[in-house]
């Protein structure tokens, strides 16, 4: 009752909207000015409990939105009002922004407390504990940015928050920024990602100049009203538009081939990739997608491409992911990858399937990072508890290299970190797909919608599914089974409840978050259905019809047992398998003496495509070998032979000093003496002659002059008469 | 005809009685040839002055229209009677000196000024006509004064004929006039215009041939040709009237005749007086640069300043920008005059018989022997080219003004660039003063002295207090009937 | 009745008869005739105007008569002035009268 009462008066809620943004602006600024003369516990309280509240309004939307699914636009201010283009700030109230909003906040109240006690330990082993203040007053940032990508009606607010996110993201990768590999990897790996992410935001601006050439706006509502039209007039605005936004895609939601910001971007604090790299920012790429929906789906050839992008890029990383030993690496190739299923999804116009996926992903990556960190914090003290034990520290090698995200120096911390294991292992099955966690049944819709709409995306997708279940089999295993490989792993330690709490939280959710859409229920698309054919609804509807009816009936496909089984059995061997190779063949591996054992047995069976694994299979070279070091070469060119040699030593040095020593000498002896006086005078020379020549007219006889009269006379009446 | 009939003309009939007295004083009183005419003369003009100053801001018509006292033509009035005394007091000396002394110069030229005055009062073509020739026909005597030499009989017959010839164009230009609008009053053209009930083309040729007879008057190219001759062969004073009263009277009948009564004509006439503004300045400062002889010089000078004065009746047919135009003419006639007269009282002193001493070189070492005389002639200099602080500035730069604000920027440009030209040939007449050693022979009497010197400190402080000066200009006004 | 056009044409035929002695004749007798013409195609003009467009006003034949009178004022000093010359130079050929040019 109460219930029912509270949706229909809840239209009202929406007017708190603005909250979303004020709640994490009241934060950031309480930390920003207040945060260097409180304690880390409040600083962390305010940061966090910004966000609980925003996740409070959020879901205070939601409750609205059941009553009202039309959900609303509630203008802020006035923005820009230049010429024809009126922008105003608004936030746009309906299904997809309230989803994404609940996403961010939830999963970022989550994040936010576990970083209370994570950042404590963070900036106590990093040697800094003035950092804490900083990374809540980023973190309240990146929410407010968030907010403001997720809740623009237009999209130029949309870009606004697109590159504050972009912001927050390199400032927290360089958090760390005096550590890391020379004491600038992180600092590097930061500008990677900001660069990296300046090429997507090109192609985003190139989309947003073409949208406004073509439709004179930039809100939502016009240019999807607008789409079919313009389509009709200028079908290749359209390819332009939705083209140019998947570069900007590519960039911000780590696809081929901009994806190689985001490994190195794990520089930064585990917080900091569990929310930003893996939960909300670099999903801005879908929700941009979806939100754009009714201008791809008008683009059956842009749609194609987005798809081939997303099934290419998930395929591509979850084989790198097999090699890699850093646990957040792995984790991250991870991520690319399951944005890579999420972009097919929406690319092949299953909006409802790829947002699942995404809430769905939300769930269990951010829990599978939280617990890496975990896990790592639990080497760390280890190490630390070791390195203190005089006794222990003659055991151990190697202790001053030691690399508390290495898997290889993990093993058999089941037994020590009993909540991390099973949370992880929770998030690791859900992203395997293992029946009946989360992730199970958003990947199979996204496979049944693939195996209707692409078939040939629906085999890569599989194929990216089985090497998905394989690593996530890998991981559990090197970390948690079998013998603690090192000392620091022998002694690790649980971490404290702040942490482990959030963990189990969200270990519920990647359990349970397939109730969200059970097939034949389809809450969350019904849910969605109120924004998505509001988008495409009217003249739209007509143009989209055919591809909405396609994804609608797919949406409508229910369960198809038959692909559940394949995707099931494809993860149950692909588990089997690493089971067989990480446990069994590992424990056989013992016997060879350490110097001459691989570090992984896959490597003694695969040799050089392992290698490729590992080495990303050299996309970073590559980019190397083409793009920035023939970049580099033509920068140092210009500095060094163009701007230093030419420009200074020979153009300022010779060019214009000695031009100008050249030019007073020429001037003061040539010019001066020679040349204005020879003008002067040969000017004068030729008035001169001029007025002897005229002088000469001046013949003296009374006649010519009259005849000059009569010329004059002549010619200013034939003007007047012939004119 | 009534008193105020004769009011209006007070001046003139003082001057022409005057004048006609004189010759019988002249004959049968004075006699000797060396008494008291010049005396009497200039005491007629100085009367006549007080008759027109009289009036001064008063503004009516009389004798039906025909003439009009309005700021306009007691402005010129006053200058012409002004001029009238500086010819008086240029040629006092220098007819002794000439051997050429008679005193019918004097009363040819109070007949003369009563032509000018004529002009300036002139609201009818006929009296336009009448004023001309009034005003013409001593001139041509008095530029044959210095007879019997060869020179200023040649002058005095090449300007006769030409101006017959010239005043032919402009009595058949008034013809055409009268017989497309029915009338020969200004206000009555004005009104025919307006009515529609003119022939707007006869009007227009009509116009031209006015324009034509006038622009000779005023030594307009290419109607100029007269102008080097006749200022070279006739005696310096004559001259140096000349160069000042024709003048002003062609710019006075212009003035009155475009600006008042032809305005709708603007479209055919000031595209015509355009080119021939630019080609005057341009004409007159080129060939200036050849001549050797000061009084040639000062030939093509006058015919280059009267090009500028153009300048301000190319704008005749704006009606906002005319009176501004009218009074920035005016002002530079002013400048001009003083201007003139000091140089042509420096000139005729440096004179001698058989055009003797009127080469340029004749200058040479004038700033040593006669400093005083030299920076006289060094500030008229200045002032013909413009530089400040001298009248010739503030005259150009009205004249300019005016020319912008009418939007004849090119036009602008054009005396702009041939006032630097005619810096050449200006500067060099100091170059030589001040720079090249010479033995000058100077006759310089105290009316002579008294003349340049007046007017070089004219030149100078009217230039500092230009603002009353031109606002009585602008004051002088057109009246529209 | 004679249209005006006949009066005008006759008149400015007669005119360029004026300006053609002016032109092209070397005595200078000759050439005051020609303006003498050129003035009395002005006066045939005035009158003709007079006739046809204001009878009722004489303003057309008091300006042919100031015509007159001022032409034979001119004509008085040109004629002085050529007799003049005439006793200096023996001659009255325009072109030899050329002391002063350039």
């Amino acid at each position: 009752m109460i219930f029912s009462e509270v949706t229909s008066a809840g239209a009202q809620f929406f007017q708190w909207v603005p909250l979303i943004l004020a709640f994490p602006l009241a934060g950031l600024l309480i930390n920003m000015f207040f945060g260097g003369r409180l304690p880390e516990k409040v600083i962390g309280i305010v940061g966090s409990s910004a966000v609980v509240l925003t996740f409070v309004v959020a879901v205070l939307q939601a409750i609205s939105l059941v009553g009202h699914p039309e959900g609303a636009v509630v203008p802020l201010a006035d923005w820009i009002h230049i010429g024809e283009l009126h922008l105003r700030w608004a936030i746009q109230v309906d299904t997809l922004s309230v989803t994404m909003m609940l996403v961010v906040s939830g999963v970022g109240s989550l994040i936010h407390i576990y970083a209370i006690g994570y950042m404590h330990e963070d900036v106590r082993h990093n040697g800094d504990p003035g950092r804490y203040q900083r990374f809540f007053v980023f973190f309240n940032l990146f929410i407010l940015a968030m907010m403001v990508l997720v809740s623009a009606d237009n999209y130029l607010m949309l870009f606004v928050g697109w590159e504050g996110v972009g912001l927050c993201s390199y400032l927290l990768i360089g958090f760390w920024y005096d550590k890391g590999e020379g004491g600038i990897g992180n600092a590097m790996a930061a500008k990677k990602a900001f660069v990296t992410n300046r090429v997507g935001d090109f192609g985003f601006l190139l989309a947003a100049f073409t949208m406004f050439g073509a439709f004179r706006s930039f809100e939502f509502e016009s240019v999807f009203r607008q789409a079919p039209e313009v389509a009709a007039i200028i079908p290749s605005a359209i390819m332009f538009i939705t083209l140019f936004m998947l570069l900007g895609v590519t960039g911000k939601s780590a696809q081929l081939p901009l994806f190689v910001w985001l490994p190195d971007a794990m520089a930064g604090p585990t917080p900091v990739s569990a929310l930003i790299h893996a939960a909300t920012m670099v999903t801005a790429g879908v929700y941009l997608v979806a939100r754009s929906y009714p201008l791809y789906s008008l683009v059956p050839e842009a749609q194609f491409w987005v798809t081939m992008v997303g099934a290419l890029t998930a395929l591509f990383s979850a084989t790198i992911a097999v090699g890699q030993f850093d646990i957040k690496k792995v984790l991250a190739y991870s991520t690319i990858s399951q944005l890579g299923f999420m972009v097919a999804a929406v690319g092949m116009g299953a909006t409802v399937a790829g947002m699942f996926h995404l809430v769905t992903h939300a769930f269990f990556k951010a829990l599978l990072f939280l617990s890496a960190g975990s896990v790592i914090l639990g080497l760390e003290q280890g190490h630390h508890h070791v390195e203190h034990d005089p006794v222990l520290r003659k055991k151990a090698k190697n202790l001053h290299h030691f690399d508390p995200q290495d898997m290889r120096n993990m093993g058999g911390l089941r037994t020590r970190m009993p909540i991390t294991f099973w949370v992880f292992t929770i998030g690791g099955l859900a992203l395997a797909g293992i029946f009946p966690l989360a992730g199970f049944w958003s990947k199979d819709e996204i496979l049944l919608e693939a195996n209707h709409l692409y078939s040939w995306a629906y085999i890569i997708l599989s194929i990216a599914a089985f090497f998905t279940a394989f690593y996530v089999g890998r991981q559990l295993l090197m970390v948690f089974f079998g013998e603690p490989r090192t000392e620091p792993a022998a002694h690790a330690k649980e971490s404290p409840p702040v942490m482990t709490v959030p963990l189990m939280i969200l270990a519920g959710l990647s359990a349970l978050g397939g109730l969200l859409n059970l097939p034949g229920i389809h809450t969350f698309g019904h849910w969605l259905e109120h924004t998505l054919e509001a988008a495409t609804h009217g003249e739209a509807a007509e143009v989209a019809a055919e591809v909405g009816a396609e994804a609608a009936q797919a949406g409508a496909l229910g369960f198809d047992l038959g692909i559940a089984a394949i995707s099931t059995a494809l993860a149950v061997v692909a588990l089997g398998l690493a089971w067989y190779l990480y446990d069994r063949r590992y424990k056989q591996m013992l016997d060879i003496p350490p110097a001459k054992r691989p570090d992984d047995p896959l490597r003694s069976i695969l040799g050089p495509v392992f290698t490729g694994m590992e080495r990303k299979w050299w996309v970073d070279e590559l980019y190397w070998a083409v793009l920035l070091n023939p970049y580099i070469a033509l920068s140092k060119f210009l500095a060094q032979v163009i701007d230093w040699r030419f420009w200074h030593d020979w153009f300022h040095d010779v060019v214009i000093a000695g031009g100008f020593k050249w030019i007073t000498r020429l001037t003061a002896v040539r010019i001066d003496l020679g040349g204005i006086d020879a003008i002067a005078n040969g000017l004068a020379t030729v008035t001169q002659g001029l007025a002897q020549q005229m002088r000469r007219l001046q013949t003296g006889y009374v006649r010519n002059y009259a005849l000059s009269v009569f010329v004059g006379v002549v010619i200013i009446l034939g003007y007047l008469i012939l004119r | 005809m009534n008193v105020q009939d004769l009011y209006a003309i007070s001046p003139l009939i003082v001057l022409v009685t005057w004048a006609t007295l004189l010759i019988l004083v002249d004959v049968y009183i004075i006699r000797d040839r060396n008494g008291g005419t010049p005396i009497l003369a200039a005491l007629g003009l100085l009367v006549a002055m007080g008759f027109a100053i009289a009036q001064t801001g008063q503004q009516y018509t009389a004798f039906n229209g025909m003439a009009v006292v309005d700021g306009f033509a007691i402005f010129l009035q006053v200058l012409f009677l002004g001029s009238g005394l500086v010819g008086i007091a240029l040629a006092y000396n220098y007819l002794q000196r000439m051997g050429i002394e008679r005193s019918e110069y004097y009363i040819l030229l109070l007949y003369s000024i009563s032509g000018m005055m004529l002009m300036a009062i002139a609201a009818d073509l006929i009296v336009v006509f009448l004023a001309l020739e009034l005003l013409s026909i001593p001139l041509y005597v008095l530029a044959g004064f210095g007879r019997p030499k060869v020179e200023p009989e040649e002058a005095a017959l090449k300007y006769f004929l030409l101006g017959a010839f010239a005043g032919g164009f402009v009595v058949y230009g008034i013809a055409l006039a009268f017989g497309a609008t029915a009338t020969t009053s200004l206000a009555g053209i004005v009104q025919a215009v307006n009515a529609g009930s003119a022939n707007l083309t006869l009007l227009s040729i009509g116009a031209a041939l006015i324009l034509i007879g006038l622009g000779f008057k005023v030594a307009a190219v290419p109607f100029h040709m007269w102008t080097p001759d006749v200022y070279q062969g006739a005696p310096s004073a004559v001259t140096a009237f000349m160069s000042v009263g024709a003048k002003a009277g062609g710019f006075a009948a212009l003035l009155r005749v475009f600006v008042s009564a032809l305005p709708e004509l603007a479209a055919d006439l000031s595209p015509v007086l355009w080119v021939l503004a630019a080609l005057t300045m341009i004409l007159g400062n080129v060939v200036a640069i050849a001549q050797g002889n000061i009084k040639r010089l000062l030939a093509y000078s006058s015919i280059a300043h009267a090009g500028y004065i153009l300048m301000a009746l190319v704008v005749f047919g704006n009606t906002q920008v005319s009176s501004d135009a009218v009074a920035a003419a005016l002002f530079y006639l002013v400048a001009y005059a003083v201007t003139s007269f000091g140089a042509w009282a420096v000139v005729i002193a440096l004179e001698k018989a058989e055009q003797k001493g009127l080469a340029l070189d004749d200058y040479a070492g004038l700033g040593r022997k006669y400093p005083g005389l030299a920076a006289a002639m060094a500030v008229f200099m200045l002032s013909f080219t413009g530089v400040p602080p001298t009248l010739g500035f503030v005259g150009k730069l009205y004249l300019f003004r005016t020319v912008l604000e009418g939007g004849f920027i090119w036009l602008a440009v054009i005396g702009v660039l041939t006032s630097l030209v005619s810096a050449y040939y200006y500067l060099r007449i100091v170059v030589i003063m001040y720079m090249r050693d010479g033995d000058p022979q100077v006759h310089a009497e105290p009316w002579l002295r008294l003349t340049a010197g007046v007017t070089a400190v004219a030149t100078v402080v009217l230039s500092l207090y230009a603002g009353p000066l031109f606002a009585w200009a602008s004051q002088a006004v057109l009246k529209l009937f | 009745m004679i249209p005006l056009s006949y009066f005008l044409v006759f008149a400015a035929a007669l005119f360029s008869i004026g300006l053609y002695g002016v032109l092209a004749r070397r005595n200078a007798i000759a050439i005051l005739m020609g303006v003498e013409l050129m003035l009395n195609a002005v006066n045939i003009n005035l009158v003709a105007f007079w006739r046809y467009i204001t009878p009722t006003q004489i303003a057309g034949q008091a300006f042919a008569v100031m015509v007159f009178a001022v032409a034979a004022a001119e004509v008085a000093v040109g004629l002085a002035l050529v007799i003049s010359i005439y006793r200096r130079r023996n001659t009255v050929v325009a072109d030899d009268i050329d002391l002063l040019k350039f």
